[in-house]
């Protein structure tokens, strides 16, 4: 066995463990450490077959900021134990039910693969590329693709004034600091020469 | 084995050493220290007084909000690196692909600044 299979089924092995695991931990948190580890073994996976960028972004992307999100929606969950154990023999039917729809249709799909005419071309083109895959992407994706990359970055931008939409509530009354309003202050407005009279307050 | 790999293989013997030193430090404790615990001992210690109640509680959805903000800016950086790796053989189609790409997000950025996201309060 060479040194790269042993490598894919040490990361193979890992990424299938952890994943069950995910689904089977009793602690959320702990789910999403597992998930973690599985995007990490991932990564990993993609690195064997030779796409560096994506094993990179994988771990950028997922491990850096995507499981930090579900490690916040863990926690805004406000998890009780007690009570998620109450209504799961009423929930059991529908889940099951769903469940096994799933996976009729993940038969059906599995049973219906087959490998496409170019795809065996496909697969070592990003071995033999000679200047590595982030070159390579960066030569199609911008000229080739750029309705692509142009509708990426149109939802991003709906991603970004959805969630301030959404999330953004300011507390009325909060004073800020206004520095060009600071700045621009003179004497002239900023005090007021009053005459007092003898024997008056103001 | 090719040479792909063969780069990667200094990462491979950094986490291989990092994991002995983790592990080390992890398991020497068990075997060297004087162990002799009571229940006072293996109770969560909060300077001083007893815990109020659990640790797992509903938070603020603004951290939610600057998470969010944080990974659309780190994809807008994930879409700049094969950009700058291949910058020089793109020509003006993919300069400008880009830089409309970055105009999209600056509206973006700019709504955010003015409606006062970055702000806490």
């Amino acid at each position: 066995m060479s040194f790269a299979a042993a490598f894919f089924y040490l990361f193979a092995c890992i990424l299938v463990g952890s994943a069950f695991m995910v689904i089977s931990s009793r602690n959320p948190v702990y789910s999403v450490l597992f998930l973690i580890l599985a995007f990490v073994n991932a990564a990993g996976l993609f690195i064997l077959i030779g796409a560096e960028f994506l094993a990179l972004i994988l771990v950028v992307v997922y491990v850096g900021a995507v499981a930090v999100l579900f490690l916040f929606v863990v926690m805004m969950l406000d998890v009780d134990f007690v009570e998620l154990r109450q209504g799961f023999l009423q929930y059991l039917p529908v889940g099951v039910v769903v469940g096994l729809i799933f996976l009729a249709e993940l038969v059906l799909v599995v049973g219906a693969w087959a490998s496409g005419p170019g795809v065996s071309v496909a697969r070592n083109a990003v071995m033999t590329y000679p200047r590595g895959n982030t070159h390579a992407l960066g030569q199609v994706l911008y000229t080739d693709y750029i309705y692509f990359f142009q509708i990426a970055g149109f939802v991003l931008l709906v991603a970004m004034i959805g969630a301030i939409v959404l999330t953004l509530r300011h507390k009325p009354n909060v004073k800020r600091q206004n520095i060009s309003a600071q700045v621009a202050r003179t004497p002239e407005t900023a005090m007021e020469v009053v005459k007092v009279r003898p024997g008056q307050g103001l | 084995m090719n040479a792909l790999l063969l780069d990667y293989l200094p990462v491979v013997i950094f986490i291989g050493v990092s994991l002995v030193i983790g592990l080390a430090l992890l398991v020497a404790p068990f075997l060297v220290a004087y162990q002799n615990p009571d229940p006072e001992k293996l109770s969560a210690y909060e300077c001083g007084f007893n815990a109020f109640d659990d640790a797992r509680m509903t938070f603020d959805i603004r951290f939610y909000l600057v998470a969010i903000l944080f990974i659309i800016f780190d994809l807008e950086v994930a879409f700049l690196f094969p950009w700058a790796v291949s910058f020089g053989g793109l020509g003006d189609l993919g300069f400008w692909s880009m830089m409309l790409f970055l105009g999209v997000l600056t509206v973006g950025f700019i709504y955010e600044w003015r409606k006062g996201a970055l702000e806490w309060d």
